[in-house]
């Protein structure tokens, strides 16, 4: 693990997380011990497809399909042991104390709700009993101030198909910061934006995460993205940790994975004749984060 | 070799247009790249141009001569396209070698036994893929396989929309790396769309931007490489791709 030094005891700490679908003699291991820490700061979980970053992220708010089976020699949310909750425990640290944030808002929005009585229902959901129609209202339009929107009163009374994805996925921030989270997961929260809005969404995130003191993982295949917006990197490939390093030192990354997903990016500046091809090599799989 | 002349597409007779006057020509031999945000028009431009939409204003000629909006069959035997999603553009319950032989039965070509072979050949498949459905192919697989159905037919023209976006980047590698062989190799002449301004530096000669349906800057790989556009626009898209792009390196 990394060496950086945390100002306060972990909000998330796991060792040894192992995931796996399905049972006996067929389960297909898909996570292989996986272990991290996260306090309050940004950490990036990148990887091609299929290396399992997605699912890391799921089980942490126990969202895997019942065929998964996740044990782990620790997984925790500050004090509370996320293999032990209940599901009872598990919707109280759900959206109030976690927050995620998927890919694209055109599937997470409900398309027949306005986005503001969506944002509203989640402040209402968190925060039963004093939960006035009134004030979740004007809890809305404060958040939606939050996140940049201009006019949020009448952004609140659109649908998702009249916001771009650029608002819709402002609104989803929106309505995970409502619940007032420690920690946020976001998976792939702009890939599915064109890059000029990509920017403004990361730099809101940015901005929203520092002024509250939350805790983010960002989980992304891109590298670069990675590098601009967390404080720390963990590499996955096929399920296990390739390395961890602070973002800054990706350039100086030793393990050949991270350097053969940098090098094969194309470049504006550079021209080439080829681009460099990842050579995986299986001794990858016995290494790092493997079998205990 | 290819010659769009104001074209211009929309979708309802009321709407707004989708592509205003776009002109451009593309010579032999040459890549050429669109690229822009989404919903700028780069893909409708790319399906019109492959008959597609047949409902488009303006003209476009080959070789100097112009096309009628409905393209004749002999079209495609030189020009061809290549999607973006590779799990949507092939059919999911029929083998490869059946996709690969169709272009060649829709054209009622003979179908020597080695053409299949052949085409998995030239893309660096397994011979054994032919008997392959696409569920049982990766991502990078299943695009190689729509290059070589696309190439089926000899053509000397390819149309790529975004064909490496639904990639990992080591993928995305290995089919730029691919594309550019088969390029030289077979002396393609090629139209790139992408949102991917590092994607289309990296394959094009000369990158048209669009944006709102229309060109707004249009420029040589060189000129995109020194950071020189003039356009405002393109500016904004080259800071904003370069802003997490890249690194020190850049």
């Amino acid at each position: 693990m990394s060496a950086t030094p945390l100002t306060d005891a972990p909000l998330i700490e796991a060792r040894n997380l192992r995931i796996a679908f399905g049972r006996g003699e067929h389960a297909v291991p898909v996570v292989h011990g996986v272990s991290f820490t996260l306090g309050r700061e940004k950490l990036g979980i990148v990887g091609e497809s299929g290396a399992g970053k997605s699912t890391v992220g799921r089980a942490l708010m126990r969202l895997l399909p019942p065929a998964a089976r996740v044990t782990a020699d620790q997984l925790a949310f500050r004090d509370i042991d996320l293999l032990a909750a209940n599901e009872r425990q598990m919707m109280a640290l759900r959206g109030r104390r976690m927050g995620l944030i998927l890919q694209d808002p055109k599937y997470s929005l409900n398309p027949v709700v306005p986005v503001g009585d969506q944002i509203a229902e989640a402040w209402r959901l968190h925060h039963r009993g004093r939960a006035g129609a009134r004030e979740a209202k004007e809890r809305t339009l404060a958040i939606l101030e939050a996140v940049k929107i201009r006019d949020p009163a009448r952004v609140a009374r659109l649908y998702p198909h009249e916001i771009s994805g650029g608002m819709g996925q402002r609104v989803m921030i929106a309505m995970m910061l409502i619940a007032g989270p420690d920690v946020v997961i976001a998976d792939e929260p702009t890939s599915a934006l064109d890059v000029t809005v990509r920017l403004e969404v990361l730099h809101l995130l940015d901005e929203l995460i520092e002024s509250r003191g939350l805790g983010l993982i960002l989980v992304s295949h891109d590298l670069n993205l990675v590098r601009r917006f967390c404080d720390r990197v963990i590499i996955m490939y096929a399920g296990r940790v390739m390395e961890t390093l602070r973002a800054a030192d990706l350039d100086r990354a030793e393990h050949p994975y991270t350097r053969g997903l940098l090098a094969s990016l194309p470049s504006i500046r550079h021209g080439q004749d080829r681009l460099p091809v990842l050579r995986r090599d299986p001794a990858w799989l016995a290494g790092a984060g493997g079998t205990p | 070799m290819i010659e769009v002349r104001d074209l211009g597409v929309r979708f309802a007779a009321d709407a707004p247009p989708v592509v205003a006057g776009v002109s451009f020509t593309v010579e032999t031999g040459e890549t050429f790249g669109l690229v822009g945000e989404s919903g700028c028009g780069k893909s409708t431009v790319l399906r019109a141009l492959a008959g597609l939409i047949t409902d488009y204003a303006g003209e476009v000629r080959l070789d100097g001569a112009a096309l009628p909006a409905a393209r004749p069959r002999s079209f495609f035997k030189r020009v061809q396209m290549v999607f973006q999603d590779p799990y949507g553009s092939l059919h999911p319950r029929q083998t490869i070698q059946a996709q690969l032989l169709e272009p060649l039965r829709n054209q009622a070509l003979a179908r020597p036994a080695d053409a299949v072979g052949a085409a998995l050949d030239a893309v660096g498949l397994p011979r054994t893929a032919a008997f392959r459905f696409p569920h049982q192919l990766s991502g990078g697989q299943r695009q190689r396989v729509a290059i070589a159905r696309a190439l089926m037919l000899q053509p000397d023209i390819l149309l790529l929309d975004e064909p490496t976006s639904a990639l990992d980047v080591s993928v995305q590698a290995e089919i730029l790396n691919l594309l550019m062989d088969l390029r030289a190799q077979r002396n393609l002449t090629c139209i790139l769309v992408s949102h991917d301004l590092a994607v289309v530096a990296h394959m094009c000669h000369r990158i048209a931007v669009m944006q709102g349906g229309r060109i707004v800057d249009s420029f040589d790989a060189a000129t995109l490489r020194a950071g020189q556009p003039a356009h405002p626009y393109t500016q904004e898209l080259l800071a904003a791709s370069e802003a997490y792009g890249e690194g020190a390196a850049g």
